[in-house]
Formats: structure tokens, C-alpha cells, sequence
């Protein structure tokens, strides 16, 4: 329907739509000059300075240390629930996954807002805790959404053929189930600390004094103004973004090439 | 093998987190009285009719239309650069949508916060026209920075779920049409697209939602007086404190993306179609 050469022009300038910010950010990072508009030479001062911010490297601890708990903690809980869900009768299965998705389809404001308020009801000081509880119950869904396809894959028979070997439940479920849904419980936990990661719309309501994570930084930080700070910070993100994405990429390419997409 | 047992302490955890949050938020909609305790409430309807005050209504309106905008042009810049990249051979084409996902991958705020770099009064874009001899423009803080910034960040939620639809068409469907006299757009018009719908249905409420319900793209991008309903709720919130008033928007909110969803699910005729993104 349309020429080869303006599908490769449409191309080019969707992507450079995608990229241009990017791009601009990270040249500017290396800029000698508070200034974004001009260009006065290359520098490596902003990364200095980052690395001797106590906010941001506050901020970068509590991301981590959370995102860290998080998914750990909702890994666990979710796997055990998709594998109870697994085996619910039909009704009360839809009730649990109806709800279980509620959170995946609410706004995240609303969401955040209504964690705010159960915690302010039940009187719990804003802060590390409220934050870790938030991220646990916005990260639950997503585990127990990728951990029940695996479930349903899973021969029906075989977790029955251990136990009538001798195993009992909790030793079927340990060295049977567990491990055939493995690929589901280790995506769910990726996903889970790459929301962690990523959240801001809930911590920003949820958070206390003295505990932010690297999202409310950025966003206060943006507020006061441009931040060459930030350019530096956003670059090293980037960067390991990357560096991650190429790793698994590599580690998994066979698996993509042969299910023919990504995600 | 039954194992239901696994599953209560997410369903203890569910109705704590979940469920009493969101009764909590309907409770307060619905009633006035001192904060936070529960004793002396009184039912009431006078936070929703605070809220068609024309002030309140006028930023309702802002938010369904520019998330409207957004989704439409979305749904323009999206659907062909979907169709190019499924029209790709399956090396490159992984390769389109890696390098897709990749911004999608990124802190949210930083690709915001990017353009302010770029649209700020004294940032590039103001630099190169200066340069060119050109008068810098206003290009931050307005209506059109916010489209942007919504373009932006959900045109990926749009691509995906298109190409995903896209690329599961069988070739021979296709084929067949053409075989039978259609030209390109015929088939275009009575095979691809009536195929691809599903697809643009999680494309349009995945973009469609995030985008009603911001409130960092309005107020980075928007500046500090730009006001949506997310914002609304935000202000209400964190810096007014009337809790009853904003739980009234929250629901309000809540109403609109289940209407929307409930329009889009009427669309919606292959529900077991593979338009998700997961």
C-alpha cells in the first residue's frame, strides 16, 4: 500500500520521537554548564556530585531495599495463592481473581489513595512500613497473574502420581509443583521488583518523613527546576537498564526466537 | 490436587489491602464529619454535588478530553508503525519491538522530565530556532506539552497490543482475499483491521486510563497551576486534607474507566482474543 522508503522514513521518525528525549538527556548530563540550551564542553562533574548526594543515595537505598522486600515477600505469598487459586471450586475462584485484579485495572491513584486512607484509619505512621505494604499488595496481582498460566500447562496428574508414590502434599508441592512452575514464579518476581522499582504514583501518597524512593526524588527534584544531577542519574539508569535487558536477552534469545515475541 | 488452603493468607491480605481500602474511600464519598474517626459520620451527598460546581467540572472535562486527544493520536501514530513492524521479518521485527520497549523500561518521570529538557524555555528545541534566527517559542506549560508528554509515554501501550493482534493474522487469510479480487485496501479494510480490533481495544484502554488519571505528565509538564482530575485528587488529598472530597473524586473517576471499559468491552467480540500484553 505504501512506498518502502516512507515506511522507513515513518519509522525513523517514530523512533526519533522515542529517543530524542533520551538522547538529549544523556549528551546533557556531560554538559559543562547548569544551562541546557548551550553546550560548554565535556564533563564528568555531575556524576560526582551524584555519587555524593545523600538524598539521591538515600533515596537509591530505600528503592532497592524495597523492591528487594517486596518482591520476595509478594513472590512468596502470591505463588502459594495462584497455587491454592489453582485448585478453587469455579465461583469462589472468580471472586478471588476478580478481585486479584483490581488493583491491575484501578487507576494507580486510587489505589494510592485508598492504601493512604486504610493506613491513616488504622493509625500507622507513614514511612518505610506503609511504603513496603503498598508495594507488596500492587505487586501480588502481577506474581499471581503470571504463576497461574504455568499451573494450567502443569500435568494435572502429576503432582497425584507423587503422592501416590508417597510423597506427602508438602513434599509433592516442594519437589513436584514448585519446580515445574519455576519460569512463572521467577518472571512474577522480576516483574514485581521492576514495578517496585519503577512505582511513584503510590509511594508518593504512601511515603513518610525521612523515606523516599528514587521516583519522589526525581520528582521533587524536577519541580524545583532542571537538575544536571538528574541528567546524570537518569543516564546511569539508562545504562543498566540496558546492560540487564542485553544480559537476559542473551540468556533467553533461543526461548525468544522460538515464541516469536518478547514479552 | 486441591490445595486451597495456599491461598487464604492472600485472601486475608486481599480483604485488608483491597477491599476495606476501597470501601473505605466509598464510605468517605459518601459522608462528611471530623477526619478520621469513624463514630460521628454523617451520610450525605453534598461531596458529589460539590463537585458540579462548573470549577470541578471544567477540569473533568479537560481530563476526558485530553485523554481522548491522546488515545486518538495514539491510536494514528500507533496502528501504522504496528503494522510496519509486523510487516518486518521476525528477526528485525523483535528487534523494532525490543528497541520499543526499552524507553517503556525507563523511569516514567525521567522520560517525562526529558522533554522538559527539551521544551523548556531555554532548552534545545528553543536553542536550535534561536540558532536558526527564529523567535524562541512557548513551548512548556500549556495544553499541547501535556498531549505530548501523554503521547509519549503510553504510544508504546498502543503499538504492543496492536502488533501483537497483527502479527498472530494468518498470512493465508490474507492471501485468500486477494485471491478472490480485493485490492490492498479492501483487504486492509475487510480482513486486517476487523482482525486487528482487539488488539486496538487494550491498545485504547490501556492508554485511555493512565492518561485520564495522571497527575505527574499535568503538573512536570502542565506546570504548578495545571490542574486534572488526578491533580484534583492529589490537591485534595495531600494539601487541602478534605479526605471526603477527594474520595467523591476518586469515585467519580473510578465511574468514568468503568464506563469506559464497559464501551470497549461491547467492542470487544473476541474476548479470548490476543490483544493482551502479557
Amino acid at each position: 500500500m505504501v512506498g518502502k522508503g516512507s515506511k522507513k522514513l515513518y519509522t525513523f521518525l517514530i523512533f526519533l520521537f522515542l529517543y530524542a528525549p533520551i538522547i538529549v538527556l544523556i549528551v546533557f548530563s556531560f554538559n559543562n554548564s547548569k544551562s541546557r540550551g548551550t553546550w560548554n564542553g565535556f564533563t564528568l562533574r555531575w556524576y560526582v556530585e551524584l555519587f555524593k548526594d545523600a538524598e539521591i543515595l538515600k533515596a537509591l537505598y530505600y528503592t532497592l531495599l524495597i523492591a528487594i522486600l517486596s518482591a520476595i515477600i509478594s513472590t512468596i505469598i502470591g505463588t502459594f495463592a495462584a497455587i491454592g487459586i489453582y485448585g478453587m471450586p469455579g465461583i469462589s475462584k472468580k471472586i478471588v481473581l476478580n478481585l486479584n485484579y483490581l488493583p491491575v485495572l484501578n487507576p494507580d491513584i486510587v489505589t494510592a489513595v485508598s492504601l493512604m486512607t486504610l493506613y491513616r484509619f488504622l493509625s500507622i505512621e507513614f514511612g518505610f512500613i506503609t511504603m513496603l505494604l503498598s508495594h507488596i499488595t500492587f505487586s501480588i496481582p502481577y506474581v499471581i497473574l503470571s504463576v497461574l498460566p504455568k499451573l494450567k500447562q502443569m500435568n494435572k496428574h502429576l503432582a497425584e502420581a507423587a503422592m501416590d508414590l508417597g510423597a506427602t502434599p508438602t513434599y509433592a508441592l516442594r519437589k513436584v509443583i514448585i519446580p515445574e512452575i519455576m519460569p512463572g514464579i521467577i518472571t512474577g518476581a522480576l516483574m514485581a521488583f521492576t514495578l517496585s522499582v519503577d512505582d511513584f504514583v503510590i509511594s508518593f501518597f504512601n511515603k513518610g518523613a525521612g523515606v523516599t524512593n528514587l521516583s519522589i526524588t526525581i520528582f521533587s527534584m524536577a519541580r524545583r527546576g532542571i537538575n544536571p544531577v538528574i541528567n546524570a542519574l537518569s543516564t546511569l539508569m539508562f545504562i543498566s537498564l540496558l546492560v540487564l535487558l542485553l544480559i537476559i536477552n542473551s540468556r533467553s534469545s533461543k526461548s525468544i526466537s522460538e515464541r516469536g515475541d518478547i514479552i | 490436587m486441591k490445595m486451597k488452603w495456599t491461598s487464604y493468607p492472600y485472601i486475608l491480605w486481599m480483604i485488608i489491602f483491597i477491599v476495606v481500602p476501597l470501601t473505605l474511600i466509598l464510605l468517605f464519598s459518601l459522608t462528611v464529619g471530623e477526619e478520621g474517626g469513624i463514630g460521628n459520620l454523617q451520610f450525605t451527598l453534598d461531596n458529589f454535588k460539590r463537585f458540579l460546581d462548573p470549577k470541578y467540572i471544567d477540569v473533568l472535562w479537560i481530563s476526558i478530553s485530553l485523554a481522548l486527544k491522546s488515545t486518538a493520536i495514539t491510536l494514528l501514530l500507533g496502528y501504522p508503525m504496528a503494522m510496519i513492524i509486523a510487516g518486518e521479518k521476525p528477526s528485525k521485527r523483535n528487534l523494532m519491538i525490543l528497541l520499543f520497549v526499552i524507553p517503556m523500561w525507563m523511569n516514567f518521570l525521567l522520560r517525562t522530565y526529558a522533554w522538559l529538557t527539551l521544551l523548556g524555555k531555554n532548552g534545545f528545541i528553543n536553542y536550535i530556532l534561536t540558532k536558526l534566527g527564529f523567535a524562541p517559542l512557548n513551548l512548556i506549560y500549556n495544553d499541547r506539552a501535556v498531549l505530548l508528554g501523554m503521547v509519549y509515554n503510553f504510544l508504546p501501550f498502543m503499538v504492543l497490543p496492536i502488533y501483537s493482534v497483527l502479527v498472530k493474522i494468518d498470512n493465508s487469510l490474507i492471501e485468500a482475499a486477494e485471491d478472490l479480487g480485493a485490492n490492498k485496501l479492501k483487504v486492509f479494510s475487510r480482513v486486517v483491521f476487523p482482525l486487528s480490533i482487539p488488539g486496538i481495544i487494550t491498545g485504547i484502554t490501556m492508554v485511555f486510563m493512565p492518561a485520564v488519571s495522571t497527575f505527574v505528565i499535568s503538573r512536570l509538564l502542565g506546570g504548578g497551576q495545571y490542574m486534572l482530575i488526578g491533580n484534583l485528587v492529589e490537591q485534595q488529598f495531600l494539601w487541602v486534607g478534605d479526605w471526603h472530597f477527594g474520595s467523591a473524586i476518586s469515585i467519580i473517576m473510578m465511574i468514568f474507566i468503568l464506563i469506559t471499559m464497559a464501551i470497549t468491552a461491547k467492542f470487544d467480540t473476541e474476548k479470548e482474543g490476543g490483544g493482551g500484553l502479557w
